[in-house]
């Protein structure tokens, strides 16, 4: 009889990726040398906007060491970079991956130089010469509408992209006669992501096999694959292998189809040499999609007692100079199903225009619509607090949907999964000692001190997503998930998952539910992710769903893998399959644990099928596609205790404090580590981020500019959680990687204004809350 | 006009002609091959590239490879001695201390100088030292975790 194995699902194991990482033995994508490789720069435009007159590469082509010079003109049967969410009446400009007719962005690609050596080809790049009529640009989101702004696209007047609306508009009309109503103008910035590895790509084109390779830093290379291969290039899909090995970071900016891997798999065709392009930070800045950018008017109405009773949105969303790949599905469908938060709400309506301005193409950023949503709610609720003169987490308990098991239907369009968000409130309050820390407040504020607490409640809508649901909305893709499972001859298992890893450490908690599901050691397991040429056709990671969708469709691999298993073991053991059960790593009689067969030996058996049942086939490896059936719908509390200087509008964050709710946990270390890290974007929103444009061009160009949170700006995290499972996977886990971001910017952000309230200042309307943001605040109240 | 550089890298030699233009972090990467010095910038923010130089931490995309002429260095593939990881390393496993691992190596020698210079630092000795190393995946939550882990089993060594 076997012993009990120990389960190592809900455990905090040491990641199994470490090692590699720790000895600087990963390998991202510029770490990859191929014999012969030629290298790209790419020619780009300088201004925000301006008519391509002329491109000539005469001198370019003249320099050493290089060995093609292209513009957009030579890629000739190559089509524009497809947008892949297509709302009703959506204007789609063409997007081709090198600009012929105009440049519409500082950063646009122009040309690319392709030559032996790194330094040939930027030479080179330095020599091609572009004659430009510069244009009028704009890049401001409230002015892109406007009658004397220049209009970017023949294809879309007013630089409109899409007018789109959700909920009831007469509703919230009728609400909001004779009820306290708070209005404000929001500004939630433009973000730059800045994973720490920048974009890089190379491409291989083997010409004895017609068969092209492509190493890119990829969120879902699958994905990749798919638009590139199909939709730009031509190319049949099964002459395409995208692998992305050791990923760097990406935080929504590697899901999508850039112009550069593009033009190197293009172009690698061409010279017959592998091309790569790393990018630097400086063009990371230029050309990796940017997240957020929206203005907003909410307002937000009140009954006597404080309960809210009605919502109304109206957003403007930059949507930059081209539609990045899942634009429009970002300030719309990942936006305003959002707003009802965790409240009761009567009565919500939201308008959203998606505009098109002369800066870099805007499209998912860690939470993607929902820090938006969360951002706005949440400090209407502060405002409506101010304007009923109520205790701020009064004002939300009395708010909050009450606990539910299976479904609550919002007034837009979603259905959330299951909930008990007072518990994550009453768990915060107790955690951070609520009634004390306002009492130190009100201390600090008698010795004159800025001191503020900040809460917020947040939900998320994850496990992204139900094709049906998605596709009736405009996914132009199915976002199920694949995992395969093979059980080798000898007991071990290599699993081929198609989400990936890019920081998230899937190759322990995959190996985890590996491990725990069939009672074998962690050790007996790999994970294979990342490259099309081994795994099933996968979507990838993002949006919190790897846990949720790609977890759930490798568990049903493993499920059947443990009912062919029984078979074999049942013939093994001259019983009936069902009255076969597996645990602790063998196949046993029910009842009966010493009656049974170790995993190893029906592993072998089923490639070794001599003594088998008969009809069934050998082999023992399996493959799931699990698409799920709704989102699951994280939730949670969050607090901080910031205080201000008053001298130089500095905010010092003194205490944060988060309580998730993530369903159930399968590494508890790593789920903590994504809130902290989400945490610290989140802060970096409130207090310090900011894409600038000015005229159109892009002055916070590099890290020097743009401010990235540092170590010594931030707190140590006090972190709690509570478990409310999610009735809409096997698995009972909602997704974890986005919470930290939605939740820290509001929170952040009312606490800065809680600590400015002796002021007389209750909004400020643009983040960051740089210390010159606030200090110019408190000079406006002081006149 | 290329110049000779003769280096000495996790304790081998190394003698190369290269252009006065190569910066210390490509000729690591590039011309000897070792991968695991990152580059995350090019303004010296990130500290992705941080190597050991005669001692020192130092960025290597902020030198000439010309300027480490005569130079011993360490990089990240030469922390762990035998087959066993420096504690600063060991410390980034136990405690959770990277992610997506690209800062990983800068964050592990920036660690290593601090630790000689404050074996025993507190927490704002630590937030203020990593001043030089940017990590977007972490918080730097668990990375200050793991620099105390390696403290205490580095004090415990002695």
């Amino acid at each position: 009889m076997a012993a009990t194995v120990e389960r190592v699902l809900g455990k905090s194991i040491k990641r199994r990726e470490d090692p590699r990482f720790i000895t600087g033995k990963g390998t991202y994508v510029d770490d990859v040398k191929l014999p012969g490789t030629t290298y790209a720069v790419f020619v780009r435009s300088p201004h925000a906007h301006a008519k391509i007159k002329k491109i000539d590469t005469a001198a370019a082509l003249k320099h050493p060491g290089v060995v093609a010079v292209f513009t957009g003109a030579d890629m000739t049967g190559v089509n524009s970079l497809p947008c892949g969410w297509l709302l009703p009446e959506l204007k789609v400009p063409p997007h081709m991956p090198l600009a012929s007719d105009a440049a519409r962005y500082v950063g646009d690609p122009v040309a690319v130089v392709i030559a032996e050596t790194q330094d040939a080809a930027q030479d080179a790049a330095d020599t091609v010469s572009v004659t430009w009529d510069v244009q009028p640009a704009v890049s401001a989101t409230d002015q892109a509408t406007v009658g004397s702004s220049p209009q970017i696209h023949a294809v879309a007047p007013s630089n409109v992209a899409f007018k789109w609306q959700i909920g009831d508009a007469a509703a919230v009309n009728a609400a909001f006669q004779g009820a306290t109503v708070v209005k404000k103008r929001i500004v939630n910035q433009r973000l730059v992501a800045n994973p720490m590895e920048p974009r890089a790509c190379l491409a291989r084109f083997d010409e004895a096999t017609g068969d092209l390779t492509l190493w890119v830093t990829s969120q879902n290379p699958h994905v990749h694959r798919l638009l590139m291969a199909a939709f730009v290039l031509g190319i049949p899909e099964h002459k395409v292998r995208v692998i992305a090995p050791d990923v760097g970071g990406g935080f929504g900016s590697k899901i999508f189809l850039y112009n550069e891997e593009t033009i190197c798999s293009w172009a690698t065709r061409k010279v017959k040499r592998p091309v790569k392009w790393t990018s630097t930070r400086r063009e990371a800045f230029q050309t990796d999609a940017h997240g957020r950018d929206h203005v907003t008017e909410a307002e937000m109405g009140f009954s006597r007692e404080g309960k809210i009773i009605g919502l109304r949105v109206k957003t403007i969303a930059n949507l930059g100079a081209y539609l990045s790949t899942f634009a429009p599905a970002v300030p719309t469908y990942l936006y305003a199903t959002l707003l009802n938060g965790v409240y009761e709400m009567p009565a919500i309506h939201a308008d959203v225009t998606g505009v098109f301005t002369n800066t870099v193409p805007v499209d998912a950023y860690r939470g993607a619509g929902r820090p938006e949503a969360a951002y706005l709610l949440e400090r209407m609720v502060e405002a409506g607090a101010s304007a009923l003169k109520m205790d701020v987490a009064e004002l939300r308990r009395k708010n909050l949907i009450p606990k539910f098991a299976n479904g609550y239907q919002t007034k837009v369009a979603l259905n959330y999964d299951s909930g008990n968000y007072e518990a994550t409130l009453d768990k915060l309050l107790a955690f951070m000692d609520y009634r004390k820390a306002r009492a130190d407040q009100a201390a600090a504020r008698q010795q004159g001190r800025l001191v503020g607490i900040g809460l917020s409640t947040y939900i998320e809508a994850c496990s992204i997503a139900p094709s049906k649901v998605v596709g009736s909305l405009g996914a132009q893709a199915g976002l199920y998930e694949s995992g395969k499972v093979r059980v080798h001859p000898t007991g071990g298992v290599t699993v081929y998952t198609g989400s990936h890893s890019h920081g998230q450490g899937h190759e322990t908690t995959f190996s985890q539910l590996v491990a725990d599901e069939l009672g074998i050691p962690m050790e007996q397991v790999e994970i294979v992710h990342g490259d099309t040429g081994a795994i099933p056709f996968g979507m990838g990671t993002y949006g919190s769903r790897s846990g949720s969708v790609g977890g759930t469709a490798l568990l049903m691999s493993l499920r059947k893998i443990k009912e062919k298993g029984k078979k074999i073991a049942a013939h093994l053991l001259e019983a009936s399959p069902d009255d076969m059960e597996y645990a602790n790593g063998q196949f046993q009689v029910k009842g009966a644990p010493g009656k049974a067969v170790p995993f190893g030996q029906v592993a072998l058996t089923a490639y070794v099928p001599h003594n088998y049942p008969e009809g069934l086939e050998p082999g023992l490896e399996e493959t799931s596609f699990y698409d799920p059936s709704n989102f699951c719908f994280p939730f949670g509390a969050h607090a901080c205790v910031v205080e201000v200087d008053r001298d130089t509008g500095h905010v010092k964050v003194l205490r944060y404090i988060a309580v998730d709710d993530v369903g159930n946990v399968m590494n508890p270390m790593i789920v903590d580590g994504m809130v902290h890290g989400g945490i610290a974007q989140g802060v970096g929103q409130a207090l310090w981020e900011g894409a600038v444009y000015d005229g159109g061009q892009l002055v916070t160009g590099s890290m020097m500019d743009y401010a990235l949170p540092k170590a010594d700006m931030l707190p140590s995290y006090e972190t709690d959680r509570t478990v409310t499972p999610t009735p809409v996977n096997p698995l009972g886990v909602k997704g974890a990687g986005e919470t930290g971001t939605i939740a820290a910017t509001p929170t952040v952000v009312n606490a800065v204004i809680d600590a400015l309230a002796p002021l007389g200042i209750d909004h400020i309307e643009t983040m960051p809350l740089s210390p010159e943001r606030v200090w110019n605040a408190m000079q406006r109240a002081k006149r | 006009m290329k110049l000779p550089v003769k280096t000495t890298i996790n304790g081998q030699a190394h003698s190369h002609e290269v252009e006065p233009r190569l910066l210390l972090v490509h000729y690591i990467r590039e011309t000897v091959g070792l991968t695991g010095t990152h580059v995350g910038c090019d303004t010296s923010q990130c500290g992705a590239c941080t190597i050991l130089m005669n001692g020192q931490a130092v960025k290597s995309c902020t030198l000439f490879a010309v300027q480490a002429d005569g130079a011993t260095m360490t990089t990240i593939e030469g922390l762990a001695k035998n087959g066993e990881l420096h504690p600063i390393q060991q410390g980034f496993w136990e405690k959770h201390g990277l992610q997506c691992g690209f800062c990983t190596p800068g964050m592990i020698l920036a660690a290593h100088q601090m630790l000689e210079r404050y074996p025993n630092p507190s927490e704002e000795q630590i937030r203020h030292q990593l001043e030089g190393n940017l990590c977007r995946c972490t918080g730097y939550h668990n990375i200050v975790k793991a620099i105390q882990w390696a403290a205490e089993n580095m004090a415990g060594k002695k």
